[in-house]
């Protein structure tokens, strides 16, 4: 059957639930991105590791959830439970990027580009590999009460929250694109409204002047690092809720198509990485839905080649002067 | 190494116009002392012979298929290794798509070779179309080179390696998105097996691993010499200035871009040849072997001997794929560790006291941990040592002493116990990261339980687990020898002017 066929084969309803969906894989997408953009804006870094502390943040959320109830007894309702495995691992992953700031890139501060780069490489396979080791290779899966399906075949979180026409959402996809928005609002508010935010954006700026006006550059990168890892984590954690399957290799591509997201958008650019995260995660899901599964990949990447190649500065990037 | 000026005075009372940077100039011009010196100053051409000679001479002297087998895989390596280097030690562009090149070679060369088509060309057409196939493929995944730089070129070039996964994995019913019907082009997850070997000059390569050490060997041969020209003729010295300042050397009239291109396309060709001898050797390609971790394992090996020096990177390659294939075996991994260990600690302590203290420290608090854990908990301390069924460290000196130092676990290896290697493994991390950043005599007391927790989370965890092990091994390499030695064994140090 011929694509063409295909598509129009399909129906209103299908294109709605993968616009949900899409939407979803969106959020997170635009979560993971954000960790990449604020890091980028700082440091000028590609911040290879940050997919994996996303999957770090995944694995701690499951083993919160594991640890305060197995799917006949778990020890307090969802909600209080879902928002303290949000706080966990945003906790968790936040202190490892810190981590991983201090130990491998702060030493290369004043390396060649390259160097850094290559750490960065190297700590995302150290992470993975580590994850491989303490938590093994097979995939886990968040398989507790609520989320896991009842006698009628559907969890709690899995039902339908609200119709309207054609148009379904599920309680959980609810959940992830309202907890981005949040997540959005506060960064935005953090970065815009607080003296640690107007910090961060003149580092951003230029680094060695906001030094020289006293800003104690170190501090704005720890903390840069701190709200991107934690960000990371919470997209761990909803992965976590959306597709129920983790396991020690998801890091690296939610991190190359969510570094991707951050270019699409404008590297350095907070609103830009939304954008670019929501654009990629809709492509993916049409993709996936309408063109072909087994080569979505194939079909995904190609298209972010052809952007990078004629819009490298992204949707609203400014084009980059060269000083010298 | 002197610490004074040049005009002979002290080197802490300043200077006027000699600057921090100036007063140090010589400590970087220095060459290096030792082995480093003996490596520089023997003519290339004879350490090339050396290296080619012990090779070839591994499989007259061994009669064990396995050592032959680690010798072909190595000579592999090389290869692959001399080839990014062009691209990452001379041009200084992070081409991350350098695993295409290999797999797309390998794949080309079985098709041409095998039944899965059914077209069984010669050895002496399919390999020269192969490199001139993988070459230009360099020069097409090279073009995003002329729009984009740095991280986005790398990035992209790992898209690349990403479209060229997906694309073997699932490649048995490509369709052309849909255009035609679905056909089998790269025989999906088990890939292509049955790939005939080497013909040459009318003579069949046998699927023992020696010839295959001969070729790669000639073909190490060949390329070394090729390269050790190319890099002292005018594109290799434009390919160094590229490396240092691609700006500065655009204003130079020197062609930035073409030479990019240029510098992936030929780095393409040697993973070309690569690629057919992976294929020809091996009897078979399948899409698992050119993923991410072979792209670290290649870099690892060029990092690690220094981007940029020739020998530097072979001496990389072998190092880095004999440790991973001694880490295979627990006995002679558990064996390397602990010489490793030893001789690290009797090379870079100084003076003879702390090292005398350390060891002295180190025994102590191993055999009393031992004691309290065996007080506390029996079960703890009766575990047992080696692990496989041919280990000579069950008996002996070695074994006694470890037994009574290293806190070993009934029923190690086991799923209860594993979780027990599990949290010493993140707290031995903590105690090296913690190394790191304090001073002083504090230092060398933590240096105490971050050796001895070292050793515990080796004998209770990374041994066995060796096919975990071996990556985590070349991620630390990698993060270790950035923030240590960024110029690898034998690269150059390169001085940064701004």
């Amino acid at each position: 059957m011929s694509t063409v066929l295909a598509f129009q084969l399909q129906t209103w309803n299908f294109f709605f639930r993968e616009l949900v969906s899409g939407l979803a894989v969106g959020s997170l997408y635009a979560l993971i991105a954000l960790g990449y953009t604020m890091v980028y804006g700082v440091l000028k870094l590609l911040n290879f590791a940050h997919g994996d502390v996303y999957m770090v943040g995944a694995y701690i959320g499951f083993f919160l959830l594991n640890a305060l109830g197995s799917p006949l007894a778990p020890v307090m309702p969802i909600v209080p439970l879902i928002l303290l495995a949000f706080a966990a691992s945003m906790v968790g992953c936040g202190i490892l990027g810190v981590v991983i700031e201090r130990f491998a890139y702060r030493p290369l501060r004043k390396a060649p580009r390259i160097a850094p780069l290559i750490s960065a490489i190297g700590v995302s396979f150290f992470l993975q590999q580590t994850a491989v080791l303490l938590w093994s290779p097979n995939p886990r899966s968040y398989d507790t009460f609520s989320l896991r399906p009842d006698s009628s075949g559907i969890g709690e979180l899995f039902r339908t929250a609200f119709t309207i026409g054609n148009f379904s959402i599920q309680y959980v996809q609810l959940v992830v694109i309202l907890s981005t928005v949040v997540l959005m609002i506060g960064l935005s508010l953090f970065v815009w409204r607080t003296r640690t935010g107007k910090a961060m954006r003149a580092v951003s700026f230029d680094a060695e002047a906001s030094s020289m006006m006293g800003i104690d550059v170190d501090r704005v990168i720890t903390i840069t690092f701190l709200i991107g890892s934690a960000l990371a984590g919470a997209a761990g954690v909803m992965t976590g809720l959306i597709y129920q399957q983790l396991n020690p290799y998801m890091g690296f591509g939610a991190g190359l198509k969510a570094f991707t997201a951050a270019v699409v958008g404008g590297i350095g650019n907070i609103g830009g990485a939304v954008l670019g995260g929501l654009l990629i995660g809709l492509t993916e899901t049409f993709t996936v839905g309408y063109l072909s599964s087994q080569f979505s990949d194939l079909i995904l990447y190609s298209i972010l080649v052809v952007f990078l190649l004629f819009r490298s500065t992204g949707i609203r990037g400014a084009p980059v002067l060269q000083k010298v | 190494m002197s610490t004074e000026s040049p005009s002979g005075q002290p080197a802490t009372s300043p200077q006027i116009g000699v600057d921090e940077w100036v007063r140090r100039s010589g400590e970087r011009t220095a060459g290096p002392g030792g082995l480093l010196r003996l490596a520089n100053r023997t003519p290339s051409i004879v350490l090339l012979a050396a290296f080619i000679g012990i090779a070839c001479a591994i499989p007259e002297l061994s009669s064990s298929g396995y050592v032959i087998g680690v010798d072909a895989d190595t000579l592999l390596y090389v290869l692959l290794a001399m080839g990014l280097n062009v691209a990452v030690g001379w041009a200084g562009i992070l081409d991350l798509g350098y695993v295409v090149f290999y797999g797309f070679a390998a794949y080309l060369f079985a098709e041409l070779s095998s039944a899965h088509y059914n077209i069984h060309w010669a050895t002496w057409q399919t390999v020269p179309l192969v490199i001139a196939a993988t070459i230009l493929l360099g020069f097409v995944l090279a073009l995003p080179s002329r729009r984009l730089n740095g991280d986005y070129l790398a990035i992209v070039m790992l898209f690349f390696l990403q479209i060229f996964n997906n694309f073997t994995t699932n490649g048995y019913a490509w369709n052309w998105l849909g255009l035609t019907g679905a056909h089998d082009v790269t025989g999906g997850p088990t890939g292509i097996t049955n790939v005939e070997p080497f013909r040459v000059f009318g003579h069949v390569l046998s699927n023992a691993p020696t010839d295959y050490v001969f070729v790669s060997a000639a073909g190490i041969f060949v390329v070394a010499i090729l390269f050790h020209y190319v890099n002292r003729s005018r594109t290799g010295r434009a390919w160094r200035a590229l490396r240092e300042d691609p700006l500065a050397a655009e204003m130079m009239g020197i062609p930035v871009k073409w030479l990019s291109l240029l510098a992936v396309a030929v780095g393409a060709g040697v993973a070309g040849f690569a690629g057919s001898v992976n294929g020809a050797y091996y009897q078979g390609v399948f899409p698992d072997t050119f993923m991410f971790p072979l792209l670290i394992t290649v870099y690892a090996m060029v990092i690690l001997g220094g981007a940029g020096s020739l020998g530097g990177v072979a001496f990389g390659a072998v190092v880095v794929n004999v440790l991973l294939e001694i880490l295979r075996t627990p006995d002679h991994a558990r064996w390397v560790f602990y010489a490793a260990m030893i001789l690290g600690l009797l090379a870079k302590l100084r003076p003879w006291r702390l090292l005398a203290a350390l060891t002295a420290g180190l025994a102590i608090f191993g055999v009393v941990v031992h004691e309290i854990v065996g007080a506390v908990w029996a079960r703890g301390v009766g575990g047992p040592i080696a692990v496989g069924p041919t280990s000579f460290t069950t008996h002996g000196f070695f074994a006694t002493v470890i037994r009574h130092w290293m806190v070993l676990p009934k029923g190690t290896y086991t799923a209860e116990n594993f979780r027990i290697g599990n949290y010493a493994f993140v707290i031995v991390i903590a105690l090296v990261l913690a190394c790191t950043v304090i001073k002083g005599w504090k230092r060398w007391a933590l240096f105490v339980p971050t050796i001895w927790g070292a050793c515990f989370v080796w004998e209770t965890l990374l041994v066995e687990q060796a096919p975990t092990t071996r990556p985590l091994f070349l991620g630390v390499i990698l993060i270790v020898l950035m923030a240590t030695r960024p110029a690898g064994l034998f690269g150059t140090t390169r001085v940064e002017i701004v």
